[in-house]
C-alpha cells in the first residue's frame, strides 16, 4: 500500500491554517518582522528557525495574541485576528520557561483552561485525567510544580496546553531547559503527541538539529525576514541562499564565477590556481556570475592519492575534529582554502588512515554541491 | 586533604557554626529575654512611693522578694473594664488599619513592580523617603492637614464640597489615616518583593488559556503575592496594635488603645506594676501574630527552596 506524502502546502486547492500576509512589526525604530508573508497549513509540525533576536519569537506572539502586527494580516482559519485578545484565541502555547502555576498542583495547572470554559466537573476531571494518560504524568497529579523534575514539568506545560484542544499550539523552545539526551527523547514524544491529537504545532527554536527532527517544514528566518520555507530535507540538501547553507549544519563555501558547460552543467573558477570545479545547477547562471558552491563536508571524500572525480584538489591535513562516530578533516589547499570532509568512524581508531600535516586528496562529484547566487 | 586535617577543619567548622548560633540567642538574651524579665517581675510586684516606684525590689534580698510576688495586677485588669476594652479597641483599630492600608498599599506595590525597570529604583527610594524625617514631625503634620482649620477643610471649602469644615482631627478617622500614613512602606515593600519576582509569562499563560486580565489578577497575581500580603499586614498589625503617638497625636477621648492607656499609667498614674501588667499582656497578644508571621515566612522559604 502507498502511502500517502503529507505535503498540504504542495496542494494548490488545500487551505491554509494561518496566513501571514505582508506583516510588520516593530518595535520603536526596531523592525522586528519584515514584509513576511507565510502559509501554514492544518496539522502541520511547522518550524520557526533562527538566531536570537530574528524576529520568531515575535512571530508566536503574535499568533498567541500578545503582541498585534504594525501592518498587514495574520488569518487564523480564514479570520483575521488582528484585536482578537490572548483568552479569545483557539491558541494555546507552551511557554520556554513552562509558565507553571507554582502554586497550583499538576493537575490543578492542567485543569487552569478548562475551568475558564464553564464545562461541568466531570468533564473537566475527564480531560485531564486523559491529557496526564497521553503525558504519561498520572503519578504526580497531586504535586506542586517544584516538586517534580525538569523533564516532568515540561510535560506537565504540554499537558496544560493540549488540553483546550486548541488549533493551533504554539512552543516557544520547549526543550530548551532540558539536558541532550532527555531532549532527545523529548523530540520524538513530541512528534508522537503532534500526530495522535492532530493539532497543527508550531515551534520556535535556534537548535537546528531540532527544528529538522520534528519538523514537517522549516522556515530559516534572519533580520526579521524568512529566508526559506522547506521541509528539512531540501533545506538541507537545497538550500537557496549562501545564509540557510551556512545556518544549517557544517558545509563548505567556495566563491568563485560560473561559466556554463553544457546542460546545466557550469565550470566554477575559483581560487586561481587550482582548476575549475564541475558542478550541477538547476538554476541559471550567466557567463562571469559571481556564485558560491556549498558542500556539506560529507559529501567530501578523501583519499592518499588523486582520486578518479568531477572535482580534486589537494592539500594537507590541518585539524581532525573526531566526534566518535565522525572524524571530521581540515584539509588546508596551497591557496589557503580550508575544505573540511567528514568521513563515518567504520573502523576503530587504532588505526587512522591519515594523520596532521598528512598531503591528501579531497574530492566529490559534480552533483554533491549546490550552486548559489546569493 | 588528609584524615587529620578534615577532622581539624571539621572541628574548627563546628566551632564557628556553634558561635554564629550563639550570636543572635545571646542578643534575644541581652535585649529581649532579661528585659521581659524584668518587666514581668515588676508587673508582679505592688505600687510604692519609693525610686523605684515599686515593691519588693532585689534590695529585700532574692528570697523574700520572690516570695512577696502576686498576680494581684492581673487579677486587677480583669476587674476594670477599662483595660480589656483598650485591648479589644486597640485590636479593631488596628484591623481596620491594616486593611485600608492594604487597599492602598497593594495597587501602589503593584503599579512599583509593573513600572519600567529604570524607574523602580526611584519608586522604591520615594517609598522609603519618609523615613527620613521623624515619625513624630510627620504625624503632627497630620494635625495640621485634618484640623477644623487646616488644609484639608480649607481645601474642601475653597472648592465648595463642604460648607462647614469637617472634624476629622480627634476621631479614629484621623487615628486611621495616621497608621495608614505611617505604616504605607511596611505595606508597600514585601508585596512589591513579591510581585516583583512574579514571572510575568505567568499572567500571559494565564490570558492565553482563557482569563481575562481581571480574573488573570485574581487567579495569578493575588494567589502569588499572598505572601507578600501576609508578610505586610503583619507588619503593620503588629505595630499598630500598641500604637501610642499617633492615636494620642491624632485621636480623641474617644479613641481608646492600649499604647495609650499603657503611657498613662507609666507617667500620669506612676503604677509600675499595673503599667507592667498592661505591657505583659499585650505581649502575649502580640505572640499569636508575631508567631504566624515567623511561620508565613518559613514556609515561604521551604517554597522557594
Amino acid at each position: 500500500m502507498a502511502e500517502t506524502v503529507f505535503a498540504p502546502w504542495d496542494d494548490p486547492s488545500e487551505k491554509p491554517l494561518i496566513r501571514f500576509r505582508s506583516v510588520t512589526k516593530r518595535f520603536g525604530d526596531f523592525t522586528a518582522i519584515d514584509d513576511l508573508t507565510l502559509d501554514i497549513f492544518e496539522r502541520e509540525f511547522f518550524a520557526l528557525l533562527g538566531p536570537s533576536g530574528c524576529g520568531k519569537t515575535t512571530m508566536m506572539r503574535m499568533l498567541a495574541g500578545f503582541e498585534n502586527p504594525t501592518d498587514g494580516l495574520i488569518e487564523l482559519a480564514g479570520q483575521n485576528i488582528a484585536g482578537v485578545p490572548a483568552n479569545k484565541r483557539a491558541v494555546n502555547m507552551m511557554f520556554q520557561s513552562y509558565a507553571l502555576f507554582p502554586h497550583l498542583s499538576v493537575w490543578d495547572n492542567i485543569a487552569f483552561g478548562l475551568r475558564r470554559e464553564s464545562r461541568d466537573k466531570a468533564a473537566i476531571a475527564t480531560r485531564v485525567d486523559e491529557m496526564l494518560k497521553l503525558t504519561r504524568l498520572e503519578k504526580f497529579a497531586k504535586r506542586k510544580p517544584h516538586q517534580i523534575s525538569g523533564g516532568q514539568r515540561q510535560r506537565v506545560a504540554l499537558a496544560r496546553s493540549l488540553a483546550k484542544a486548541p488549533k493551533l499550539l504554539l512552543l516557544d523552545e520547549p526543550l530548551g531547559a532540558l539536558d541532550a539526551k532527555l531532549r532527545e527523547a523529548t523530540q520524538f514524544e513530541l512528534m508522537d503527541i503532534q500526530e495522535k491529537t492532530g493539532t497543527t504545532f508550531v515551534i520556535v527554536t535556534h537548535d537546528q538539529e531540532e527544528a529538522m527532527t520534528v519538523a514537517s517544514r522549516v522556515a530559516v528566518m534572519d533580520e526579521g525576514r524568512i529566508m526559506q520555507v522547506a521541509t528539512p530535507e531540501r533545506i538541507y540538501e537545497a538550500p537557496d541562499s549562501v545564509y540557510v547553507a551556512d545556518f544549517i549544519g557544517d558545509v563548505n563555501i567556495l566563491h568563485g564565477t560560473a561559466k556554463p558547460a553544457g546542460e546545466g552543467t557550469y565550470s566554477v573558477t575559483w581560487a586561481a590556481q587550482t582548476a575549475p570545479i564541475t558542478a550541477v545547477s538547476s538554476q541559471p547562471f550567466s557567463e562571469g556570475q559571481s556564485c558560491h558552491l556549498a558542500i556539506r563536508p560529507e559529501k567530501v571524500s578523501i583519499h592518499k592519492d588523486r582520486p578518479e572525480a568531477d572535482n580534486a584538489v589537494q592539500g594537507k591535513v590541518l585539524d581532525i575534529a573526531y566526534l566518535g562516530n565522525l572524524s571530521t578533516y581540515h584539509v588546508a589547499l596551497p591557496t589557503g582554502e580550508v575544505i573540511k570532509a567528514q568521513v563515518a568512524n567504520t573502523r576503530r581508531i587504532s588505526r587512522r588512515e591519515f594523520t596532521w600535516e598528512d598531503p591528501v586528496w579531497v574530492s566529490w562529484t559534480k552533483t554533491a554541491g549546490v550552486l548559489l547566487a546569493k | 586533604m588528609g584524615e587529620l586535617d578534615q577532622n581539624r577543619w571539621g572541628a574548627v567548622g563546628e566551632m564557628r557554626r556553634a558561635v554564629l548560633i550563639t550570636v543572635p540567642y545571646a542578643w534575644l538574651l541581652a535585649l529581649f529575654l532579661i528585659p521581659f524579665a524584668v518587666v514581668f517581675k515588676i508587673s508582679l510586684s505592688d505600687i510604692a512611693l519609693a525610686i523605684p516606684p515599686y515593691t519588693p525590689t532585689a534590695r529585700d534580698g532574692i528570697w523574700p522578694m520572690l516570695s512577696q510576688l502576686d498576680f494581684e495586677n492581673f487579677v486587677f485588669l480583669t476587674d476594670d473594664d477599662l483595660y480589656w476594652k483598650a485591648y479589644l479597641s486597640s485590636l479593631q483599630i488596628a484591623s481596620i488599619s491594616t486593611f485600608f492600608t492594604l487597599l492602598v498599599g497593594y495597587p501602589m506595590a503593584y503599579a512599583m513592580a509593573r513600572a519600567p525597570e529604570q524607574w523602580r529604583p526611584t519608586l522604591l527610594m520615594l517609598v522609603i523617603l519618609p523615613f527620613w524625617t521623624s515619625f513624630l514631625i510627620r504625624v503632627y503634620a497630620w494635625v495640621g492637614i485634618l484640623s477644623g482649620e487646616g488644609f484639608l477643610n480649607q481645601f474642601l471649602m475653597w472648592t465648595g464640597i463642604v460648607s462647614d469644615p469637617l472634624t476629622i482631627l480627634n476621631t479614629n478617622t484621623a487615628v486611621y489615616i495616621g497608621i495608614v500614613y505611617t505604616y504605607l512602606p511596611f505595606m508597600i515593600l514585601p508585596i512589591y518583593s513579591a510581585l516583583d519576582r512574579l514571572d510575568g509569562s505567568l499572567i500571559e499563560a494565564a490570558e492565553d488559556l482563557g482569563c481575562s486580565r481581571i480574573k488573570a489578577f485574581w487567579l495569578v497575581t493575588i494567589p502569588l503575592s499572598r505572601n507578600g500580603i501576609i508578610a505586610g499586614c503583619f507588619l503593620v498589625f503588629i505595630p499598630a496594635l500598641g500604637e501610642f503617638v499617633i492615636p494620642s497625636l491624632l485621636g480623641g477621648s474617644g479613641t481608646l488603645m492600649i499604647g495609650k492607656v499603657l503611657f498613662e499609667e507609666f507617667f500620669s498614674n506612676r503604677d509600675w506594676p499595673v503599667a507592667s501588667a498592661v505591657a505583659v499582656i499585650l505581649l502575649l497578644i502580640l505572640i499569636i501574630p508575631i508567631v504566624l508571621f515567623q511561620r508565613n515566612e518559613q514556609k515561604q522559604v521551604e517554597a522557594e527552596g
